[in-house]
């Protein structure tokens, strides 16, 4: 009876593991066969060459590009604001702050990558982009700054989370040894600390990466809807993921070219999605391996 | 030993006034009063657990970090009470060197770990330190095999040739006083021997406080010997007397046990 029971229980865990590979599986398939078809009418060269993506027009350009440089920049945006700020916090927690309020703060922060990111979306829109006018004035309402910057508040808990991880990992005599020498707490996180996770806080960075790029509605609430190949944050633009949100909410026929760009859109994504984490899955096969 | 209530800095270098010490409600050192002299070894011998690294940690304030320690008494360094709201801790810590149990070098090239201290003091000159590097690795009786690997990982290094490198760290830093924490307890016998060599040396130029574990290591070595037993100094003395003709019957069984 006991062996029936942990046959079938055995059984049903397999399943949940087999439809998580079949789902990515089948990912990974339609999209490559919507993209193979797309890119036998578009010449890949286009794709990765022509400065403008115009599918939705009469005169119709399939250059990624402008998509691309969207996604980039407001993932920048996102990255200058989480890293300082994230890492600053993990720094504070780590090496300063009392240990009870290191508990009672991490859930807290963690809290912040829960907000809905449609709630992120229209304060970027609503109270960032405004206050933001007032202190630059050719601001657009639709910008990458807002939305960049929002952004990189949602992923402040990535890089604090895991970078407060790599540094508590940190061996304490090294951290005794730093202040037999005279150091201050200050000098003693910068000059070993720090750097003694570096391994860590550059994964955290890297996954906080990943999670901007692949970030969706703040982008396309607040950046606006317009492809354009620039690195000017105070401009509309349109990243990988709006255009894709844009065209699958729109009346595109389904089938036609126009229809198939989201999906060439959506391979680009995941190749540097994955990209993305392979590294930071081997910097972290690597760290680990040295402080075992 | 009686109360040394006034500052005699002819006699000692450090001096432990009436120290008890506290993890919480554990009473980890009780009443210690023991003197240190300049330009001599002192070796801090007892079983496990009985309070030797506490009492050595307390005179570079390395207790201060623990949450739950408190310590009542004083500790006077050249005369002078460094339990004291007026004292910076990270000058004591540059005149009071510490070298660990393990080698804990930084995982940075051998160069850089010795330069460690001097850069945090805001020393720029790139001349200078290479200088009070090349010093200190020499004092540390290193230099001939790492002169030509300056830029390599320390953490490439051999057990006992780490351990050698946080003796060099400690020692560009030019304090005046060096504790030490069973410094040899994780190398092999021949490293031991090595870092014995160098303590002997040092001792003209520094006062060393060391902790062992290794009777042979206290008898070689140390002038002044003080026995811990469950957090109180039972016998201190001449390194010598101390062996050969113990006044306790608990220092007699410690070290003839230890000796085998
Ligand atoms: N951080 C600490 N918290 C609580 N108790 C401690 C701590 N460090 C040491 N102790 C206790 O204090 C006593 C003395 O420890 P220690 O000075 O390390 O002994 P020794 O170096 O002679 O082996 C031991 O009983 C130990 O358990
Ligand atoms: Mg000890």
């Amino acid at each position: 009876m006991l062996r029936a029971k942990e046959y079938i229980i055995e059984k049903v865990l397999f399943l949940c593991a087999l439809i998580t590979i079949l789902t990515t599986i089948g990912i990974i398939l339609v999209l490559s066969i919507e993209a193979v078809i797309f890119f036998s009418e578009v010449s890949i060269i286009d794709f990765v060459t022509d400065t403008q993506w115009t599918p939705l027009f009469t005169k119709k350009h399939f250059g990624i590009l402008p998509l691309l440089s969207g996604t980039m920049l407001t993932t920048l945006i996102a990255i200058a604001v989480a890293l300082p700020i994230g890492l600053s916090i993990a720094i504070y927690l780590n090496e300063f702050s009392p240990k009870g309020f290191r508990k009672s703060i991490k859930p807290l922060l963690e809290l912040l990558a829960a907000v809905p990111t449609v709630v992120y979306g229209f304060f970027a829109l609503m109270v960032v982009t405004p206050f933001l006018q007032m202190i630059i004035p050719g601001l657009s309402g639709f910008n990458a700054l807002s939305a960049g910057m929002v952004m990189g508040i949602m992923i402040i808990p990535f890089v604090t989370s895991l970078s407060e991880d790599a540094l508590f990992a940190v061996p304490k005599s090294l951290r005794e040894a730093s202040y037999g020498m005279g150091s201050t707490r200050l000098q003693t996180s910068f000059n070993v600390t720090v750097p003694a996770a570096s391994s860590g806080i550059i994964v955290s960075v890297i996954l906080a990466l990943s999670r901007a790029i692949g970030e969706t509605m703040i982008v396309a609430i607040a950046a606006g809807q317009q492809p354009r190949l620039t690195f000017d944050p105070t401009v509309p633009i349109e990243t990988i993921t709006a255009y894709i949100v844009q065209v699958s909410l729109g009346d595109v026929q389904h089938g036609t070219l126009e229809y198939r760009t989201i999906f060439a859109a959506g391979i680009t994504l995941f190749i540097f999605t994955f990209i993305l984490n392979n590294i930071s899955f081997f910097i972290r096969k690597k760290y680990q391996q040295r402080y075992e | 030993m009686e109360k040394t209530a006034a500052y005699r800095k002819d006699v000692y270098k450090i001096e432990a006034i009436d120290v008890n010490a506290f993890y919480g409600q554990f009473h980890a050192l009780k009443g210690i009063n023991l003197g240190m002299e300049e330009n001599a070894v002192t070796a801090l011998i007892g079983p496990s657990g009985c309070g030797k690294s506490t009492f050595l940690r307390l005179f570079n304030r390395m207790n201060d970090y623990i949450d739950e320690f408190r310590m009542k008494g004083q500790i006077r360094i050249d005369g002078n009470k460094i339990y004291n709201s007026y004292i910076e801790v990270e000058q004591l810590r540059k005149y009071v060197g510490m070298v660990f149990q393990k080698p804990n070098p930084f995982p940075k090239s051998i160069f850089d770990n010795v330069a460690y201290g001097l850069r945090i003091q805001g020393i720029r000159d790139k001349k200078l330190i290479s200088e009070r590097v090349e010093k200190a690795l020499k004092q540390a009786d290193l230099w001939s095999e790492v002169k030509d690997n300056l830029k390599k990982s320390a953490l490439a290094l051999s057990g006992g040739q780490q351990q050698r490198v946080c003796i060099a760290r400690t020692l560009a830093v030019e304090p005046s006083i060096i504790l030490m924490d069973e410094p040899t307890s994780a190398l092999d016998p021949i490293s031991t021997a090595r870092i014995e060599d160098l303590i002997f040396q040092l001792k003209t130029e520094y006062t060393i406080v060391i902790v062992t574990h290794n009777m042979q290591q206290a008898g070689r070595l140390s002038d002044k010997t003080a026995f811990f037993y469950m957090g109180e100094l039972i016998e201190h003395g001449p390194t010598k007397e101390l062996f050969t003709n113990p006044k306790h019957d608990r220092t007699e069984n410690y070290i003839s046990g230890r000796f085998g």
